[in-house]
């Protein structure tokens, strides 16, 4: 009997987590997570992965093609790729992180606010249909180019871009739940405002948010990329992945591991943050679940 | 008459939008840090020119005063004038603009079909090494930036194999095929992510339709497998898409800024770069203002378009 | 009776799920004869429904096996009929109309659209033909205006005239065979009846067999001289109707006749079987009845009962009934 209970106590805890486990037997998700992992660890230990400096120049070793010193070769200032891609990483996956946060807490705040106070519905819905007018990119552009070219106004600009859709999914959530019955029950009951947000609208939005969130991810790296590559981003030395492919394009010919490289390090960022976002939604968004 | 109510109501809807458009617009330029006329004189500038620049800019009025202005002159059709060209801002976009609507347009009649084929194949061919394939490659089309590809196809087609022109434009008028071929490169370079986007999207839409009683009801009518695709399922798969097609294109709009830089066009996009560049704001702002006007008129159309597709909306 | 129009024997179907193969349906027979009303009764769950999909072979090939059986038609198995020669017997031959009229109809075709398709897949009409066609049909199907309801798109349309034009679509090539589930659960009550009393009319003039669904019995004694009650993908009981109304051989037939309301009366409470129909990944030993029955004894728990004939025509799965009736 004692062992059946300390089995059954062993086994509980598993039980609790049903999204998880879900999550972890998902293919793409399991294939997106190990790139999001691996590609944050060599971010965050991009000084002990390669002992070069990513902005020194060394005249003697320009243009050197892959090799076993050289992983992805030397650039047209004698620097390593390679290195300048691990810390471009550091880049990406901060703006990526930053604009994802940003725009996460204010579209939900917006989106929130939307649905429960519904005479500030209008006004807020209208405000963000003029942003939406704004392709992203371009929006983020203007906005970009005019707080001035830093990381900081890079991730300004590329939230306020993505805010607009944020906050629709989150308000579209709100409203399916503010009609349940239970939150009716709630308001009757004399909730307040703030309270029915938290318990029962809040809780409600995480999944679809969640999946817009990664999704966001992985659209803020590819804009910081383009804007890097148009002359709007991090201004150069800063390895950002954008700049070294824009350094680097006019070589492309003749040297075309300094482009080629940290395109792929671009690629496999997106790849394994819309993965991540494909596993999310098929399991968190069950009106999206097409199969499993 | 349904129609057109409907359309008169969406062009309601659409004015408060054009209006938000236009105040962010301006107050975009207000977000420059400090005095925007010292910014745009550069820092060289003796305060002889900025106040110049200022009066010129009619920033020396308060806000509420240089925001009528502003949509007063809007109203009248007056973008604002370049401060580096001295040219008007309008008539730059109309030199300009068919470039940009050129290759959106193009990637545009590129992205639709294939999309769609693709994405309705996958489905059609649901968990079969197609549809792996189908997905596999759409994902990559979101995934990778569309500025590098464009650099590696431009290093492939046109130096390595020399098929294609690597960069430049050619207007309409000096024949359909010069034309096309000046932008074929780009605009498939373009249109990628939104074909991978537009697969992945038609794939669960008719996914979504397959599952439906009718198409059962057409099948126990003995109708073939291919055509209750192409005649059952396909027009109810196009009511989602039709809906994404107005972020399509203005989704290709915006991505048409960074591919006409790679290829040298001489479109918007690159306009509105080099105005950045230059700081020449009157020219930023105007810009971005006569695109967001433009997306506005295109889902506009698109909701025509929707209304053509499902009969529900149509009749209501 | 002469050879049967339809003659399904054995038949065993089954799904793919993430839990290995499931079996929706297990050795179901029957015979219909020709002009001859079969009814199939049940609950939901209990297998009515994939055997008639079965019959048009219109399960998903590729989570669908269906390791016996043997559905002869006009001389043929159906279940080995190549793909191009069975699209030609559904809704030429054998016509089906189902539940739900509102998702059946596909929402951006019209009716005529619809109707048409049919007469010009099977007969070879052209558009315009076909259009005439579809408006005599809707006549058929007694519905009004029909030269101006053609062109209507579905969602135009009450629930009972779509369920009239699905009707339409189903005998517009004269099929000689209708087979139709649950076409009334979706429907108000009164137009339930109407739509029922189009069935039995439309049988009458154009020679049909039909083999109607329904989980209700009285719906079935209504319409059918032959009744199936299916329990969890199996056959239960087996009877004319009036033999089975007269003495049900089955308790979970007598549950279901308890549960019809009674016409004439106040209904005050009504009766209805206790529990619900096993999951049908779960296995259960002896009778699948047996968890829900009243009258379940050891032997039924232990043992799966076979259908044996308990009088003229009459088959039962219940031998406790059978020892009452004829002791041994």
């Amino acid at each position: 009997m004692a062992d059946a209970t300390t089995a059954g106590e062993l086994l509980a805890p598993r039980r609790r987590f049903p999204v998880l486990r879900r999550l972890a037997r998902h293919r793409s998700f399991r294939i997106g997570f190990v790139i999001v992992v691996v590609l944050t660890l060599a971010a965050i230990f991009a000084p002990l992965i390669s002992s070069f400096d990513p902005t020194s120049m060394r005249a003697r070793i320009r243009f050197r093609p892959p090799q076993a010193a050289y992983w992805f070769g030397t650039d047209n200032f004698g620097r390593d790729v390679f290195t300048r891609c691990l810390y471009g990483a550091r880049l990406s996956l901060t703006i990526g992180l930053g604009v994802a946060v940003l725009s996460g807490l204010v579209g939900t705040a917006a989106g929130i606010i939307s649905a429960q106070f519904r005479q500030l519905d209008a006004m807020i819905m209208r405000l963000m249909d003029g942003l939406m007018a704004f392709p992203a990119i371009i929006l983020a552009i203007g906005l970009a180019a005019a707080m001035g070219p830093n990381i900081g106004s890079l991730i300004v600009a590329l939230s306020v871009a993505y805010i607009p859709r944020t906050a629709r999914i989150v308000r579209a959530s709100a409203l399916v739940v503010r009609e349940l019955e239970f939150v009716d029950a709630a308001r009757v009951s004399g909730a307040s405002s703030l309270r029915i947000i938290w318990k029962h609208l809040l809780p409600n939005c995480m999944g679809p948010l969640l999946v817009q969130l990664t999704f966001v991810f992985a659209y803020a790296i590819l804009a910081e990329a383009a804007l890097s590559f148009l002359g709007i981003g991090p201004p150069p030395p800063a390895p950002s992945w954008g700049n070294i492919i824009a350094e680097g394009r006019d070589q492309a010919v003749d040297s075309w591991w300094i482009m080629f490289f940290p395109g792929l390090a671009i690629s496999l960022a997106t790849l394994g943050m819309n993965l991540l976002g494909d596993g999310l939604r098929d399991v968190l968004d069950p009106r999206l679940k097409v199969e499993t | 008459m349904r129609v057109l109510r409907r359309l008169l109501l969406r062009l309601g809807q659409a004015v408060p939008v054009i209006l938000v458009v236009a105040v962010l617009a301006f107050f975009l330029m207000h977000l420059l840090p400090g005095d925007p006329a010292a910014v745009i004189a550069g820092p060289e500038a003796g305060a002889e020119a900025v106040e110049r620049i200022r009066r010129q800019l009619g920033l020396d009025r308060s806000i509420p005063e240089q925001l009528m202005v502003w949509l007063w002159h809007l109203a009248q059709g007056d973008f604002g004038t370049s401060i580096i060209h001295n040219q008007s801002v309008l008539v730059a976009l109309a030199d300009r603009m068919p470039v940009t609507v050129s290759l959106t347009l193009v990637a545009f009649a590129m992205t639709i079909p294939i999309g769609i084929v693709l994405g309705v194949a996958a489905a059609k061919f649901r968990n079969t090494w197609v549809d792996a394939a189908v997905m596999f490659l759409a994902l990559v089309g979101v995934s990778v930036p569309g500025f590098w590809i464009a650099i590696l196809s431009v290093i492939l087609f046109s130096v390595t194999l020399g098929w294609l022109p690597a960069s430049g434009y050619v207007p309409l008028s000096d024949g359909i095929w010069p034309w096309l071929r000046a932008l074929i490169q780009p605009a498939a370079m373009l249109a990628l992510f939104q074909i991978g986007f537009l697969a992945r999207m038609a794939r669960s839409a008719t996914l979504d339709v397959l599952d439906q009683d009718y198409i059962r009801t057409a099948r126990a009518k003995g109708v073939s497998e291919w055509r209750t695709i192409a005649k059952h399922a396909f027009r109810n798969t196009l009511i989602p898409v039709v809906t994404a097609t107005g972020i399509i294109l203005s989704l290709l709009m915006g991505g048409s800024v960074v591919i006409e830089q790679v290829f040298a066009l001489p479109g918007v996009g690159r306009l509105i770069v080099q105005a950045i560049l230059t700081r020449d704001y009157p020219m930023v702002q105007g810009t971005l203002l006569a695109l967001a006007f433009l997306f506005v008129a295109i889902n506009l159309f698109v909701d025509i378009i929707y209304t053509w597709v499902d009969p529900r909306v149509r009749y209501g | 009776m002469s050879a049967p129009l339809l003659s399904v024997r054995d038949l065993t179907v089954q799904f793919r799920t993430d839990a290995g193969w499931l079996t929706a349906v297990e050795q179901v027979g029957f015979e219909l004869g020709a002009q001859e009303t079969l009814g199939i009764v049940g609950e939901s769950g209990s297998g009515k429904s994939v055997t008639a999909l079965s019959i048009l072979g219109l399960h998903a090939a590729s989570t669908t096996r269906i390791p016996t059986g043997a559905i002869a038609y006009a001389g043929q198995d159906l279940l080995k009929l190549p793909d191009r020669a069975m699209r030609r017997i559904r809704g030429g031959e054998i016509a089906m109309i189902f539940q739900d009229p509102m998702s059946s109809l596909n929402p951006v075709l019209t009716v005529a659209d619809q109707i048409s398709e049919t007469l010009m897949l099977h007969q070879g009409l052209d558009r315009k033909t076909a259009r005439n066609r579809a408006i005599g049909l809707l006549d058929m199907v007694r519905i009004a205006d029909a030269a101006h309801r053609v062109d209507a798109y579905p969602h135009q349309l009450s629930g009972g005239m779509r369920q009239r034009v699905m009707i339409a679509i189903a005998i517009a090539c004269r099929p000689k065979l209708l087979i139709a589930d649950e076409p009334t659960t979706a429907l108000d009550v009164t137009i339930q009846a109407q739509i029922l009393d189009l069935l039995r009319e439309l049988q009458t003039e154009l020679g049909m067999s039909v083999i109607l669904i329904s989980h209700d019995l009285g719906v079935i004694a209504e319409f059918a001289r032959r009744v199936l009650v299916m329990y969890a993908g199996r056959v239960v009981e087996a009877a004319p109707s009036r033999a089975l109304f007269r003495q049900p051989m089955h308790p979970y037939t007598s549950g279901l006749l308890a549960a019809i309301p009674p016409l004439n009366h106040d209904v005050t409470r009504l009766s209805t079987i206790p529990g619900s129909i096993p999951d049908p990944g779960r296995r259960i030993p002896g009778c699948r009845f047996s968890p829900r029955c009243t009258e379940a004894q050891t032997e039924c728990r232990e043992q799966a009962p076979d259908l044996v004939s308990v009088g003229d025509d009459h088959f039962a799965r219940c031998p406790p009934r059978l020892h009452r009736m004829r002791p041994v």
